[in-house]
């Protein structure tokens, strides 16, 4: 579709977009993989891949149907067996050639310059940056603001017919933690984050889409890219979290890893509906 | 044997340039990520990419004295400038509240969010500019030898670079402004995005810089 053609139908289909439709940056699908100890983990199932569990045929496998980034998150629990990330990252660096980003455990300054070091460009910090908001100021002043990628789990606290309300929760969503979401993306702005990964908490794991107001309500509040994540199970679902969310980018798991749909039927579905998409 | 030297001020991640360079050379290159000017001089071709803010850069560029070797190294011979690698090759820099850079070629960086998202506008522009939009050769260069016009590739900056006179330009994008994405004289190339992570068309520029003689 060319300009002309899209802006028609974003008209026929009242679909607004925050960039008009001049606007030739390209939305991003990211695929998240789940690391523990080297192996990726809940089960990605591509039946023509030998090793399932090799995060380097895996994402050489989500390159090739034209992912936008890759992220790893490593949830190897023992703190022994962390540099087997490192590796991960070298191995993966030396062959797949598009930007990556690496989360889970990432607490100094050190460890971050270990990842950019083995070939991540960008690094999340999730927990460190509640506990201590200030390492996400140092880490942007050190490596550059670019780097940070400072991941948002969030929980509607609102009660029915209350104003929206998000706060912010650690611990895979059981620890709340009395942070307000949209202050908090705006604070860590102001400290230095490049990006924002938005994960609804509510949503993430039951494929009924995402939290669409909240995605929202901090792409409105920030001005840096926003990926949203968590709940993603169709197709339409990644549209609405741009079209409706606005998010930059989309990050999604199991409907890419259990071979439901390709990244390739994704972006072609979300060009269709009048989406910029790297094709 | 090709040598490719790779500059290394102590910032940043080179590691993604040099094993970009190292894929597409398979074995007909030696690339080479150094400190030392005089690694720098002998190569037969030079690689500076640059991450982070501009005064930094300039700082450590200095500091290390590779400011001389880069110097020399656009008279000399086949040169890529990648990222903050092609915004310090100019006049000065709006970053860092105005910073002086090498001063090779006439012109200066600007911030995008001094003309992007003014209140009035409708549109609003993300900063930094990150993700993959499309570059457009306005003119012929070996490095764009096998990749389709407005090929995508990704990019990573809150600042823009802007030329004086319309001689260096050869690539350019549109941000909410059209601006200058690469450009390009004698035995220099260089570009705001990163090949390095542009997939197959990064790949081939890279691929195509292994190769060139250095003449437009």
């Amino acid at each position: 579709m060319d300009y002309l053609q899209r802006g028609q139908y974003l008209y026929a289909q009242n679909i607004e977009l925050k960039y008009g439709i001049a606007m030739p940056l390209a939305v991003r699908i990211i695929p998240c993989l789940d690391v523990d100890n080297g192996r990726v983990v809940k089960g990605v199932k591509f039946v023509d891949i030998r090793d399932a569990g090799d995060p380097v045929e895996i994402a050489k496998r989500y390159d090739a149907e034209g992912a936008d980034e890759i992220t790893f998150l490593d949830i190897t629990a023992s703190s022994d067996d962390r540099e087997t990330i490192v590796h991960v990252v070298e191995d993966v660096a030396s062959q797949v050639f598009i930007p990556l980003t690496v989360g889970g455990g990432i607490r100094t300054v050190d460890d971050i310059r270990r990842m950019l070091n083995a070939g991540a460009d960008k690094v999340g910090i999730n927990t460190a940056a509640v506990f201590n908001p200030e390492f996400v100021k140092e880490a942007s002043e050190k490596v550059g603001s670019q780097c940070i990628v400072v991941s948002i789990d969030a929980k509607k606290v609102s009660a029915e017919g209350e104003p929206h309300r998000w706060e912010i929760f650690t611990h895979g969503g059981r620890k709340p933690t009395g942070l307000d979401a949209i202050d908090w993306a705006r604070k860590m702005e102001a400290y230095g984050a490049g990006e924002i990964l938005l994960t609804s908490m509510d949503r993430d794991g039951t494929k009924i889409g995402f939290d669409l107001q909240l995605t929202r309500a901090i792409n409105d509040a920030v001005t840096v890219p926003v990926i949203a994540s968590g709940g993603v199970g169709t197709l339409d679902h990644l549209v609405e979290g741009v079209t409706k969310g606005r998010a930059d980018a989309v990050l999604a798991a199991s409907i890419f890893h259990f071979g439901e749909y390709t990244i390739h039927e994704a972006k072609e579905y979300m060009a269709k509906h009048g989406i910029e998409m790297r094709l | 044997m090709n040598n490719i030297a790779v500059i290394d001020y102590g910032m940043g991640n080179l590691r993604s340039v040099a094993k970009a360079l190292e894929y597409v050379a398979q074995g007909k290159a030696r690339v080479q990520v150094t400190s030392d000017a005089r690694e720098v001089l002998q190569a037969d071709r030079v690689v500076f990419p640059g991450q982070g803010a501009a005064r930094d850069c300039m700082r450590a560029l200095i500091e290390s004295g590779l400011d001389l070797a880069v110097r020399e190294a656009v008279e000399l011979k086949p040169f890529l400038g990648i990222c903050m690698g092609m915004q310090v090759l100019v006049e000065s820099s709006a970053e860092n509240n105005g910073t002086e850079c090498l001063n090779i070629f006439p012109g200066k960086v600007s911030n995008f969010a001094d003309v992007l998202n003014s209140p009035d506008d409708e549109v609003h522009y993300k900063i930094p500019h990150m993700g993959w939009n499309e570059v457009t050769q306005t003119r012929d260069h070996p490095l764009w030898g096998g990749i389709a016009q407005n090929s995508r590739f990704y990019f990573v900056h809150s600042y823009y670079l802007e030329p004086e006179g319309p001689d260096l330009l050869v690539g350019e994008t549109e941000y909410g402004i059209r601006f200058t994405s690469a450009i390009a004289r004698d035995n220099v190339f260089a570009i705001q995005c990163h090949p390095e992570k542009s997939a197959a068309a990064g790949l081939r520029l890279l691929e195509n810089f292994t190769r060139w003689n250095g003449e437009a």
